[in-house]
This record gives C-alpha cells, sequence and structure tokens, in this order.
C-alpha cells in the first residue's frame, strides 16, 4: 500500500503546485491515497462498509435493541445488551469481594495512584520529588486498601480483589521488576563470568518456565516446605512470582538497549575519565533505555493482561470478578457477552493508555532516526 | 465436581501425595479450635465460583450451600454465622491449602474418595451433597438412555475424573463415542445449545443448573443413568479429632434439625419442646456442647442463623433458584434420600 500511495502522490506533485488553495492542497493530499486508484478507492468503500457495519452492529446492540429496564427474565428474552446487569453488577465487577461499605477507600486509593501515575508521566514534573510522591501515594494506598489504623477496618488480603488487584499486581510487579531488570542487564553484559553466569541462569530460567507454573510453584510448593502453622501470604506469593518474572523479561528489553549503544559510547566516557558506575548512569543507559521503551510498552501491557493469569491460584482478578459476577446464579447464562465485552473495554482503555503514551514518550525523546 | 486445568491438577495431586508422604502429615501442636477461637475467625476454602455453592453476590458478599457449611460452624463456635474469613482456592491448590494450614475447612464440592481421604493426610466431614456424574441430551434426538449414545459428539470440561468415567461407562459396553474438550464453561454450554455437541457430560447438579438456564429447558433430558458416585464432603486435616467432631456435628445438626422439623423460624419455640433429643441438641439439657469445646447451645445457634438442612438446600440450590435442583438422593433416609444424622445422646 505505502508504495503505491508513494507512487500516486509522485504523480500528482506537479499539478498540485499549480493550485494555489492551502485547503484543497490538503484536501487532495488526505483523498489521495484512499481514492487516487481504482484499487485504493474498492479497497476505501470496503473498509467503509466493513466499518458500519461494525458501527451499526454496536451501536444495534448496545443502544436500539438494549434491554434497559426490568431484571434477568427481561435480558433472557431481549437480543441486546443488558443494562440492568450492568446496573447490578458494576461495583462487584471492579471491587470484587471487598467489603461493600468500605469501596471508597479503594477507589481513593485507586484514584490516587492513578494520581500520581498521571503526574510521573508529564516530563516537565520529571524531578527527584517524584521519589517523595511516590513514597507517600505507596504508604497511603497501602494503608487505605490494608486498613486496621486510625479505624479503618482491617481488611485481609483475601477481600483484595477486582481491578485494584490486577493494578496492584502488574504495577507493583513492574516497578519492582524494573530495578532488579536493570541490574540483571548490566550482569548479563558484565566482563566479570561468575556474575555473567548467574544472571544468564537466572534469565533463561525464568523465561523458560510459563508464568503460570512460576505462580503455581509458588502457591503451591512453597508453603509445603514451610514450617507447618507458619503461612505466607498468598498475595505476597503472586506477587513476588510477578516481580521475578517481569524482571526476567526487563532484563531482556534493557539489554537489547544496551547492545544498541556503539563500543565507542563506552569508549568515549571512559576516555573522559568516567568510572563504570558513571558511564552508565550518564552515557549508556539514558540512550539504552530510549531505545528499550517500545519492548518495555511492550512487557508492561503484556504483563497487565497476564495478571488474569493469577485466577489459576484463586486471586480474584479483574476478569475473575467479571466472571464471578456472570456466574451469579440470577444471571448465570444471561450475561455472558455483556461480561466479556466490559472486560475487553476495561483493558482496552488502559492497554490503549498505555501505547499512547508510550508513542508520545518516543516523540518527546525524539528516538527515531529522522 | 470437576474443574479445568486437568494436567496442572494431576502434577499437583502427585506432588502433595509426594511431600505427605514424605513428611507423613506433621501434627500440629496446638489444636484447630483453640487457633480459630484465638484468632476470631475460621479461614474457610471455597470455590471462586460455582453457581448455588460457592459465589459472591451483588455487595460481593459470598453465599452458596459450601459457604452456609462453613458459617454453620462458624455459628457452633462463636454464635456468629459470619466469623469466617473465605479463601477462594482452585482445584490444583485445595488439598494443599488444607494441609498447610491455608485454611481450617475445605467447603468446596470436594467428592470423597478412598487415596484423598487415605494418601494426602485429609480427612472426610458428612457428605453434604450426594452427586453423580449424568448425561444430557437435546430431546429431540430422542434418546432415552446412555447406552443409545452410539457415534455420538459428547461435550465436557476438563478434569481428570470427567473423562475417566465416560471412559470407564462406554468401554465395557463396546459402544463409541467422540469427546470435544471445552476449556470455558460458557463456551461448553453454548456449543450445546448451538447443537454442536449431541450430549454433554458433567455432575447431575451442574446438569440441572445448564438445563435451567437454557431457553427452552423442556428441549433437554437428563438422560437416567448416573455414571460416578461423587459424594461431595468438607475437608480437614487429619490428626484433629476434635476439630472433626466439631465439623462432623454441625452438619449432623444441620440434618437432625430437619429431622425433628427445627427451623430456623421455630426453633425458640423447640426449646420449650419435650422431646428429649431435642432438648440434648439445642442444648436445654445436657452438656453437649461442653463435649465439642464448645457452649452448650452450639446447634441452637447453627438453626437460627443458618437454619437446617432443608432450608440451606432450598435457599442456594432448589426449585425456587435459578438452578432449581430436586433434593433426590440429597434427601432424609426417613423420605427415601441418603441424609442420616446419628443420634444426639
Amino acid at each position: 500500500m505505502t508504495t503505491a500511495t508513494d507512487m500516486a502522490e509522485a504523480q500528482v506533485e506537479m499539478p498540485l503546485q499549480r493550485e494555489p488553495g492551502v485547503e484543497r492542497r490538503l484536501l487532495r493530499r488526505t483523498l489521495k491515497p484512499l481514492i487516487g486508484t481504482p484499487v485504493n478507492a474498492v479497497v476505501t468503500l470496503a473498509c467503509l462498509w466493513i466499518l458500519w457495519l461494525a458501527v451499526k452492529g454496536a451501536w444495534g446492540w448496545l443502544v436500539t435493541r438494549a434491554v434497559t429496564e426490568g431484571g434477568a427474565q427481561a435480558c433472557k428474552v431481549g437480543h441486546g445488551a443488558c443494562w440492568p446487569f450492568y446496573e447490578a453488577k458494576l461495583r462487584f465487577m471492579i471491587f470484587g469481594v471487598y467489603p461493600y461499605d468500605e469501596h471508597w477507600r479503594v477507589l481513593l486509593a485507586m484514584v490516587l495512584f492513578l494520581g500520581a501515575m498521571a503526574v510521573t508521566m508529564i516530563p516537565r514534573f520529571w524531578s527527584r520529588r517524584l521519589i517523595a510522591l511516590w513514597a507517600v501515594t505507596i504508604v497511603a494506598t497501602a494503608v487505605l486498601i490494608g486498613g486496621g489504623v486510625r479505624g479503618l477496618p482491617h481488611v485481609p488480603t483475601t477481600q483484595w480483589s477486582g481491578l485494584p488487584l490486577s493494578f496492584l499486581l502488574s504495577a507493583v510487579g513492574l516497578a519492582l521488576g524494573f530495578p532488579l531488570g536493570l541490574v540483571l542487564a548490566l550482569a548479563r553484559s558484565s566482563k566479570l563470568p561468575a556474575i555473567r553466569v548467574i544472571a544468564i541462569v537466572f534469565i533463561e530460567v525464568i523465561r523458560g518456565v510459563p508464568l503460570i507454573s512460576i505462580l503455581f510453584m509458588a502457591s503451591v510448593m512453597l508453603p509445603l516446605f514451610m514450617p507447618s502453622g507458619i503461612t505466607v501470604d498468598k498475595l505476597l506469593r503472586a506477587q513476588i512470582a510477578i516481580i521475578i518474572f517481569a524482571a526476567a523479561y526487563i532484563a531482556e528489553a534493557v539489554r537489547g538497549g544496551l547492545q544498541a549503544i556503539p563500543r565507542g559510547q563506552h569508549e568515549a566516557a571512559s576516555a573522559m575519565g568516567l568510572h563504570y558506575w558513571q558511564a552508565m548512569r550518564l552515557v549508556v543507559l539514558p540512550q539504552a533505555l530510549k531505545i528499550a521503551i517500545p519492548p518495555l510498552v511492550n512487557i508492561s501491557i503484556g504483563f497487565f493482561q497476564d495478571t488474569t493469569l493469577v485466577t489459576i491460584i484463586g486471586l480474584l482478578d479483574f476478569l475473575s470478578t467479571v466472571r464471578t459476577a456472570m456466574t451469579d446464579p440470577n444471571w448465570v447464562g444471561i450475561a455472558v457477552l455483556e461480561g466479556y465485552v466490559f472486560a475487553a473495554f476495561v483493558f482496552l482503555v488502559f492497554s490503549y493508555g498505555m501505547g499512547a503514551y508510550s508513542r508520545f514518550l518516543e516523540r518527546r525523546l525524539r528516538l527515531g532516526h529522522d | 465436581m470437576i474443574q479445568p486445568k486437568s494436567m496442572v491438577r494431576w502434577l499437583a495431586m502427585s506432588l502433595i501425595a509426594g511431600v505427605a508422604a514424605v513428611s507423613a502429615a506433621p501434627a500440629s501442636a496446638q489444636s484447630t479450635l483453640d487457633t480459630v477461637k484465638k484468632r476470631g475467625k475460621i479461614l474457610c476454602g471455597v470455590s471462586p465460583v460455582a453457581p448455588g455453592f460457592s459465589y459472591a453476590d451483588d455487595k460481593g458478599v459470598r453465599r452458596g450451600f459450601d459457604v452456609d457449611i462453613c458459617r454453620a460452624v462458624s455459628a457452633a463456635i462463636f454464635a456468629d454465622p459470619d466469623k469466617v474469613e473465605y479463601v477462594p482456592l482452585n482445584t490444583n491448590v485445595r488439598f494443599q491449602a488444607v494441609q498447610s494450614g491455608e485454611v481450617d475447612i475445605l467447603s468446596r464440592q470436594n467428592t470423597w474418595s478412598f487415596t484423598r481421604d487415605a494418601s494426602l493426610g485429609l480427612d472426610f466431614g458428612p457428605v453434604v451433597f450426594y452427586d453423580g456424574q449424568g448425561l444430557m441430551a437435546p430431546s429431540k434426538l430422542n434418546v432415552k438412555s446412555a447406552g443409545e449414545l452410539a457415534d455420538a459428539a459428547i461435550c465436557l470440561l476438563p478434569g481428570t475424573t470427567t473423562l475417566q468415567n465416560l471412559e470407564d461407562f462406554f468401554r465395557p459396553r463396546n459402544i463409541k463415542y467422540e469427546s470435544v474438550v471445552f476449556e470455558n464453561s460458557d463456551e461448553w454450554r453454548n456449543a450445546f445449545f448451538n447443537g454442536r455437541c449431541d450430549a454433554i457430560t458433567t455432575d447431575r447438579s451442574d446438569l440441572a443448573s445448564v438445563r435451567a438456564i437454557a431457553n427452552d429447558p423442556s428441549q433437554y433430558v437428563v438422560l437416567p443413568e448416573t455414571i460416578s458416585k461423587e459424594p461431595l464432603a468438607p475437608t480437614i486435616r487429619q490428626n484433629d479429632p476434635n476439630w472433626r467432631d466439631i465439623l462432623n456435628w454441625s452438619v449432623y445438626a444441620l440434618i437432625g434439625a430437619e429431622e425433628k422439623g427445627v427451623t430456623q423460624a421455630n426453633v425458640d419455640e423447640f426449646l420449650k419442646s419435650e422431646d428429649p433429643e431435642i432438648q440434648r441438641m439445642l442444648g436445654v439439657n445436657g452438656d453437649f456442647g461442653k463435649m465439642l469445646g464448645l457452649d452448650n447451645k452450639w446447634a441452637y445457634n447453627i438453626v437460627k442463623s443458618v437454619g437446617n438442612y432443608g432450608e440451606v438446600f432450598d435457599r442456594n440450590l432448589g426449585p425456587k433458584t435459578r438452578l432449581g435442583l430436586t433434593r433426590g438422593p440429597n434427601e432424609l433416609w426417613t423420605k427415601g434420600g441418603l441424609l442420616y444424622a446419628p443420634p444426639f445422646r
């Protein structure tokens, strides 16, 4: 397609110059690739037609045919989206089995967390103060969700569930996995054989095993090796497994970035009199991490979605709470599509958000070789 | 109960069996009752999702048949049915969770079987639900019994025993069939409703709920054969006889109350009953609670807060719920069922 469009553009370069109107020129430039040649026109029309069908279908399901009133029975008879299901189950799908009257705490914690995230994402706020902001946010979030102080009832981790749990597992996993991964990446490209071998073995072993088995080991095997009566919190076990797993993948992404830095950079840094850590921190890593942004974002999105695997060890992540909502005896078999559509929508919003931010970051750091 | 992830489950079972054999089921120094009392709540392992047995309502509160068993034990110990922390457990980690002390009671549709009882360091309480694997077919196929399902495509959910039972049933009869395994129960159900399967197989209680979900339940018939025995019983650690007695008699109190016609609504009137067995059960006479290490009002508290067995069944699974199960074998022995509580004396 690209070549075809380029050719089409090349052909119209001459006549375009003769026309003065800027708007018309702009219009032509946009339309040329779409309807420039008969083939393009047909492809465009076909795409529009498919788009129209999709929009019409979605609109019909969500709005025109939707069941907006009544209970489960009305939805069973109807053929559209079942809004009463969302009305009854929305809070459950998001917050899970967290005590109903305490939902505001998790909500506040999530707002704080996403707020801190948003601030962190804006380049003009990049400074050491962010560390303080995160320290406060993490403590506040932990206190809000866990409770047990200042009259807030304690909520055990077995009741942490839904979207907050998915956030927690992926965010903490990536946040703690990143420094560990960075160290592993540096260790793997180290000149010291002992360190290199340890890093290689660690990374390859973790990467050679599916996340699901690591989770499974953490939840099944670990307690059997503990002295009787001592149990490590299940959530903590899963979290540690995810951190270790994330670290191995992040290490490889960062190593990719490190390898893209020409040797000359290392040598130049040494010639400047910088020792290893200074060279890494000031010269090599800033460039390597920039290059590693696309794979790192890829890992982030992947891990956000991979948190759904914790359902195998009985933690109720977001997808499990959605599926639990669908199996309430009042709704089972009725709101199947509604549940999955909602889950897909939420995952799409957050994954798209991460992707969009990475594109912004790449532009901002002028990564492309243009 | 049959659940997915069969391979992982098998792996877990062998691991657990191995470790249990090596460590020879460590006896805990402290009795479970003391631990539970000190903690102030029971840790109860349940299914994350099992319609009618364990599910969360609109407010995220756990409800269901299995949940009510733990609530009954909680009522017996604390005179409050809600001193329970529910730990959602999947099939592959459930027995390990009991062994490691992660839960005090596992009430999640476990089938009581010889190997589980004898080799995993576990004990089983009384059977709370008699289930068995059955088959269901669309009525338009005109199949009267499972023996007529030659060359049929039979859809099932993964699990070591589902397929095994099917195989054990059809192989000796020399009937060929095709098994189609679905990982996800929504897919599995829809495949059956859309006619991709000639029959489905799972536990009869599940078949009934699948049928209840169908647009027109009369289009499907549950075939008469029960091809396996699935007695579902709560599970605890071995080597704590007192804890086992508490669990056993909490369940028997539910059954005994139904036998005597004691319900949540009329239990207070029965305190004045002349029947000596009711007097002993409800703690009017004798020191029966003390013998278990509990309050003498233990059984009264169970019935007062949870109801009797029949009430628990009807509330969660009975004809008035969408699952619409009939009592079947889960009826009192006096009414032709299998439920039988030893005497309170």
